[in-house]
């Protein structure tokens, strides 16, 4: 549904943007990524496997090893 | 794709049958949705988490949405089976209230879930299936998921007339992604269908029922119990928070297993959706549910707490059930799939 006003980007701290409403992405190669979400997460650290979409790989990592290593 | 003459999971419209009962509670329950006399029976002492009371209150709960064949459904608010629904819940919440640390500190809460274990020594269910698990364990466990799945949102959907302004807005928000944002064929539930048929398994609405542990069914009457009171309002926004928040990189794994085991299209679809919706669901549940309610009423942290604890819980319950059966070689349903088609 459209917003009345700009277009809200929401800038988090941690992780990725946050484009509220249908977006259409344009890559470095033209490639295009159409996400028709009422929100979209946008990849900032590009660390996602899905780029330009968050995938949540900006979460911390704890390791835990196996009991043998 | 093969023709079939089932209706698809979109048309169905027909309520599953009564359950076999699995103790002296459920039978009390199903004998009367039956139709005969409620016979009095005492919920107290009974095992919490077992099989015969978790499956009494499921087939309680299963009134408030789909119903059962045969049975009128203005039993819904038949004040004997409200009655026994309520002794139910009792036990089922003090074991609960008894088994989990409680806790105020929300942000805490959910930070600790935002860290992702990783490495050899991580044990759970999707780890297993990414690395090991075979096609018959991922089947089974997509069984189990079923009972939730293919009404997915719903148990969330009766704490939106609960909540107020920004709150409500962010949960309906991610509600509406679940149900496929005004696109039928978007729906959660459906998308989990059409895995289900592309892996062999019924998609009929409490097909497996039967099949599936006490475990797993106190899982998804969690979810019921905390949406349909009011009291348990915050409890219900902190499951629903948990499941958003941990889903991501479980489905993830679950993608990899299933390219693993060279599962088709509309299996992988189901997780790899919920790999990119739920990374945005983390973030609307934390910025458009969690902080507006916790600021309008900052008194449900301690339930919000309770409902992120009590589904970990149950999670890990429901989790050690299956890892504890294939480890041993066992199924971990009550008894085994019907073979898978080729």
């Amino acid at each position: 549904m459209a917003e009345p006003g700009p277009t809200r980007v929401l800038l988090t701290e941690e992780g990725p943007a946050l484009i509220s409403g249908p977006v259409e992405l344009e890559l470095p190669d033209g490639t295009r990524v159409r996400s028709d979400r009422a929100v979209t997460a946008v990849c900032h650290c590009r660390r996602s496997k899905r780029y330009p979409i968050c995938d949540a790989s900006h979460r911390r990592k704890v390791r835990q090893e196996g009991p043998d290593a | 794709m093969t023709a079939t003459l089932e209706p698809n999971f979109l048309q169905q419209v027909a309520a599953p049958d009564l359950p076999a009962p699995r103790g002296p509670l459920s039978e009390a329950v199903v004998e009367a949705l039956r139709g005969g006399p409620l016979r009095p029976v005492d919920p107290a002492g009974a095992e919490p988490y077992g099989d015969d009371l978790q499956l009494a209150l499921h087939c309680c709960y299963e009134l408030h949405y789909r119903g059962f064949a045969g049975v009128d459904a203005e039993r819904e608010w038949d004040p004997e089976v409200l009655g026994l629904r309520r002794e139910l819940e009792r036990v089922f919440l003090a074991a609960l209230r008894a088994d989990v640390e409680p806790g105020e500190n929300v942000p805490a809460e959910v930070d600790a879930l935002l860290v992702e274990p990783v490495g050899p020594g991580v044990r759970g269910v999707s780890h297993h299936l990414q690395r090991e698990g075979t096609l018959e364990q991922l089947r089974e466990y997509v069984a189990h998921r079923s009972i939730y799945h293919l009404k997915e949102a719903d148990p969330q959907a009766w704490a939106i007339p609960r909540l107020n302004g920004a709150a409500k807005a962010g949960l309906v928000t991610v509600e509406h992604d679940e149900y496929g944002s005004g696109r039928p064929e978007r729906m959660h539930a459906l998308l989990f269908a059409e895995m289900m048929t592309e892996l062999g398994l019924s998609d009929a609405y409490g097909a497996y029922v039967e099949h599936v542990p006490g475990e797993t069914l106190a899982e998804v009457n969690l979810m019921s119990l905390c949406g349909l009171h009011r009291s348990l309002r915050g409890a219900s926004v902190g499951q629903f928070a948990m499941v958003e928040l941990t889903s991501s990189p479980g489905s993830e794994r679950l993608v990899r297993g299933m390219r693993r085991l060279e599962c088709g299209p509309a299996s992988i679809r189901f997780y790899d959706e919920h790999v990119e919706a739920d990374a945005v669901h983390e973030q609307v549940v934390r910025r458009g549910v969690l902080a507006p309610l916790l600021e309008a009423e900052p008194e449900l942290a301690a339930d919000v707490v309770f409902g992120i604890r009590a589904s970990l819980f149950l999670g890990e319950r429901m989790g050690e059930r299956l890892l504890g059966c294939w480890d041993r070689g066992e199924t971990s349903l009550r008894m085994p799939l019907a073979p898978g088609r080729p």
